[in-house]
């Protein structure tokens, strides 16, 4: 890799390595990002490693291990260039007949590709397989065509392109400019427009600046940050050296949860790179500009998402939030002005540069500009990493790209913005999905977790799961956020265990009340939305847990009764051999009782019976 | 990094005379003042548990909250560390700063219902009982972080701090051992606004998180006067030899 003394070096070099690329190249692109890794990626590459060298294909065919392709269900996913077939779970067994089939005569192996769940039809090519059909990649887009340990992958796909615009064509100002036409928001959750963040730092005259990439992605479920920082490092970067330009940083942070050890060593190595290649360091470009970027780790606090407890947490100080303002843009990382963002804004920034603001402005809604990621997981057909413009629906997202429910049962909620967000119902199916929208029925963009459920989930359980997340991860420094989560969390559980009453729905209405207002940080103020929305939505379950003492959807075990059907029972004994606490008694071949006293409502015995004469309600 | 903004410090960054109201009425106060000191200074009463002049404001307790803006926008911010500025419109005793005010009393009740401080503020707020959850009747620490504070900003020695998180956070001294920064000076227990911090005094020894020490007497009166440890920090600080601080005030 040579170090890039100038703008035109670097233009050259690209020039000559697409030159010397060849586009109709066999490439076998494994996906290694974080759903395919436990899934066994790396025996597959070994796999086809092995292969090729029996077949002596070693030479013709590009072998990669690339980030995330999206579609996480089908783990292992193996793409195959030039004529994008694409196969899922992949098997090492199965590396042999792709490569005698595939590789060399040119033909799909049809029980590896794509099958529709509900026409059967089968899709071999990835534009034919709807989950990708109704997607946008402008962060993603890389992702499944680079090897992210290579810069020169990364400069073939238009890489630092947009930072030798920015340094060739572009004023400091031009390029804050340009964010803010682009109608930009931080990913992170909040939504606050980046270019008018910037601004404000630029404006502060204090010496030095920093710059932070905020990478501590701590919702239960979400993967985003985690993909693009494991699967395409340099736009981060990329994205972070724009940004230091025009805000007039000169040093850089990235903070990484400890929990992502993979996505540290890729973003080392991508620095290492940078610097190695002149796009880091000093003078970069000859453009008499100085940066570089660290990486520092987090412990693995969920508060230190938020960027005042982030900064004290790389201070080396207690990681808990403080009060605001002064904001990190006027006085941050050792007091000096800070801009901070999340890894998917970053990313964004260099396509913006590069392709220009009023073609990012032209994606999504009025207020709500170009393209979330969102990790869509639960209990959808299809779980992965989505990328669609802003002011998609709802609808699109759970049954065009997820496939619909699982099981072909009944959409219940989809739940937006990690922990504090808040639970839409299926009446707002049709929504259009931006900041405003999301916030308008009492829920949050968070940084685009989306977990769907359906009627097996209890609404009173899922916001008692995400209050007990919510109460652990609580730094405990203000009132309201550390005492309210605890009294929400006990109320909740008298609720499930059948002790509730009305009063503790007006209690909790009003606790929440002060904790979205009076809480420091926004950990506090959000961490009603499930409650809230759960409240507003789905009063019914609540009154049915607590008028009826009963769950509907039969997960409260504390209130489910399970009962011997007399008529149906054989005398089987299967569910007496499983009851662990004896409270199934009967004479072979006759009727079994339950006595109630004694059953823990562990639903062995219902598991256990053929012939379906365990019942519960 | 704290932001200063205590009448002791906020000297630095205060800024020209700015207008602004107050409960409806114009007020003049330099800008960048916290709202807490400037309400104050003009008579109007916020009630606190975790502000001191003499140390910068981190918001806990939440009890100072005022609403700024107009209706419909309205905010609720922490006046301790909410600075002044032009035309800025504070509310101190609105219905939403009070019903927070009541919540968040109510909580402290509930986590401390045998503290006499918390239980005259919650009376003079209406409230007298909680509806919330007592985990243990005995609690008496509000985690105000005062005397973490002192430890850190008076006294500079940093010998305790915050454990861990949620309600289960507590001040402790690293690893909960006994901490050999600690000079046994006492400023934590005499700063601490529901006297939590055990403390003792016998036959000239002083014991404080877990540690004695061993008091200094007068050279002249025979009197007690501090921890031997708190005098050589005093002479480590001000560079004077040690013996200067052996002679106790009154004997001076």
């Amino acid at each position: 890799m040579p170090k890039f003394e100038s703008i035109d070096h670097l233009r050259e070099y690209r020039r000559q390595l697409i030159a010397k690329r060849d586009p109709n190249q066999s490439q076998v692109l494994v996906c290694a990002g974080p759903g395919c890794l436990p899934m066994g990626s790396e025996e597959v590459a070994a796999a086809f490693r092995e292969e090729f060298e029996k077949n002596g294909l070693g030479a013709k065919v590009l072998l990669k291990e690339c980030g995330c392709h999206g579609l996480c269900a089908g783990a292992v996913r193996v793409l195959i260039r030039p004529q994008e077939i694409t196969y899922q779970q992949v098997t090492p067994g199965d590396v042999p007949e792709i490569v005698e089939k595939t590789l060399k005569e040119g033909q799909v192996v049809e029980r590896l590709v794509y099958e529709d769940l509900h026409t059967h039809e089968k899709a071999a090519y990835k534009g034919e397989i709807p989950f990708f059909k109704g997607q946008m990649p402008i962060v993603l887009r890389k992702l499944d065509v680079i090897d992210p340990t290579s810069l020169d992958d990364y400069l073939a796909m238009g890489g630092y392109r947009g930072l030798r615009k920015a340094l060739l064509e572009m004023k400091p100002d031009d390029i804050i400019d340009a964010i803010d036409k682009s109608g930009l928001r931080g990913r992170g959750g909040g939504g606050f427009p980046t270019g008018r963040k910037w601004r404000i730092c630029q404006d502060v005259e204090d010496e030095p600046k920093f710059i932070i990439c905020n990478g501590d992605e701590g919702d239960p479920g979400a993967f985003m940050d985690r993909a693009v920082m494991e699967g395409d490092p340099h736009a981060v970067l990329e994205g972070m050296i724009i940004g230091a330009y025009a805000i007039g940083a000169s040093k850089g942070y990235i903070y990484v949860r400890h929990e992502y050890p993979l996505a540290v060593s890729r973003l080392q190595l991508a620095i290492e790179q940078a610097r190695e290649s002149g796009f880091l360091g000093k003078n970069i470009l000859r453009s008499g500009f100085d940066f570089d970027i660290k990486i520092s780790r987090g412990a693995g606090a969920f508060v230190c998402g938020e960027e005042t407890a982030l900064i004290h947490s790389m201070e080396g100080n207690i990681g808990e939030p403080s009060p605001r303002p002064p904001y990190p843009a006027q006085s941050g990382l050792f007091g000096k002005p800070t801009v901070i963002n999340n890894v998917e804004t970053w990313a964004n920034v260099p396509e913006i540069i590069n392709l220009g603001a009023d073609w990012y402005a032209a994606i999504g809604t009025e207020k709500s500009k170009g393209t979330k990621v969102f990790s869509l997981v639960g209990a959808v057909n299809q779980t992965g990493l989505v990328e669609v413009p802003m002011g998609t629906t709802l609808r699109q997202i759970v049954y065009d790209l997820g496939g619909g429910i699982k099981g072909d049962r009944d959409f219940k909620a989809v739940q937006t913005g990690g922990p504090s967000g808040g639970c839409i119902p299926a009446q707002f199916l049709d929504l259009p999905v931006d900041y405003d929208s999301l916030q308008s029925v009492g829920s949050i963009m968070g940084s685009g977790g989306m977990i769907v459920m359906d009627t097996t989930s209890c609404m009173v359980d899922v916001a008692r799961y995400f209050i007990n997340f919510l109460y652990e991860e609580s730094c405990g420094k203000c009132t309201p956020c550390r005492e309210g989560l605890k009294n929400l969390l006990f109320i909740l559980d008298e609720i499930i265990h059948g002790r509730g009453s009305e009063e503790h729905l007006a209690l909790m209405e009003e606790l929440c009340g002060t904790m979205a207002t009076a809480s420091i940080c926004g950990l506090g103020k959000s961490a009603v939305n499930p409650i809230r929305s759960t409240m507003k939505y789905f009063k019914d379950e609540y009154l049915a847990h607590i008028r009826d003492k009963k769950c509907h959807a039969l997960v409260c075990r504390p209130l489910l009764k399970y009962t011997i059907d007399p008529e149906t029972c054989t005398g089987c004994l299967a569910c007496v051999r499983e009851c662990p606490v004896g409270a199934i008694s009967g004479k072979k071949k006759m009727a079994q009782e339950l006595d109630q006293e004694l059953c823990v409502k562990c639903g062995l015995c219902y598991e256990a019976c053929q012939f379906e004469a365990v019942k519960v309600e | 990094m704290v932001w200063k903004i205590s009448d002791e410090t906020a000297f630095d960054t205060l800024g020209e005379e700015v207008r602004l109201t107050i409960n409806g009425i114009p007020i003049r106060a330099p800008q960048n003042q916290s709202l807490l000191v400037t309400a104050r200074a003009n008579g109007f009463e916020i009630p606190t548990l975790c502000y001191h002049r003499d140390l910068p404001s981190e918001g806990q307790c939440r009890l100072c909250v005022v609403e700024i803006g107009e209706h419909p926008h309205t905010q609720i911010v922490n006046s301790c560390t909410y600075p002044t500025s032009p035309g800025l419109v504070v509310q101190t005793h609105s219905e939403k700063v009070m019903q927070a005010r009541r919540i968040v009393l109510e909580l402290l009740l509930a986590r401390t219902p045998k503290a006499k401080l918390i239980q005259e503020l919650a009376a003079a707020h209406g409230v007298y009982e909680s509806r919330f959850k007592t985990d243990d009747p005995e609690e008496l620490c509000i985690l105000c972080g005062l005397c973490v504070r002192t430890c850190r900003e008076v006294v500079g020695v940093s010998a305790i701090s915050m454990k861990g998180r949620t309600p289960d956070k507590q001040v402790a001294t690293p690893f909960l051992e006994k901490s050999p920064a600690c000079i046994g000076c006492g400023s934590c227990a005499f700063i601490c606004p529901t006297n939590v911090i055990p403390y003792t005094e016998k036959n000239g020894v002083r014991t404080i998180w877990g540690r004695d020490f061993e008091l200094q007497a007068c050279t002249v009166c025979g009197n007690y006067i501090e921890p031997k440890y708190q005098l050589e920090h005093w002479a480590k600080i001000t560079g004077d030899p040690v013996e200067t601080f052996f002679v106790c005030k009154d004997c001076r």
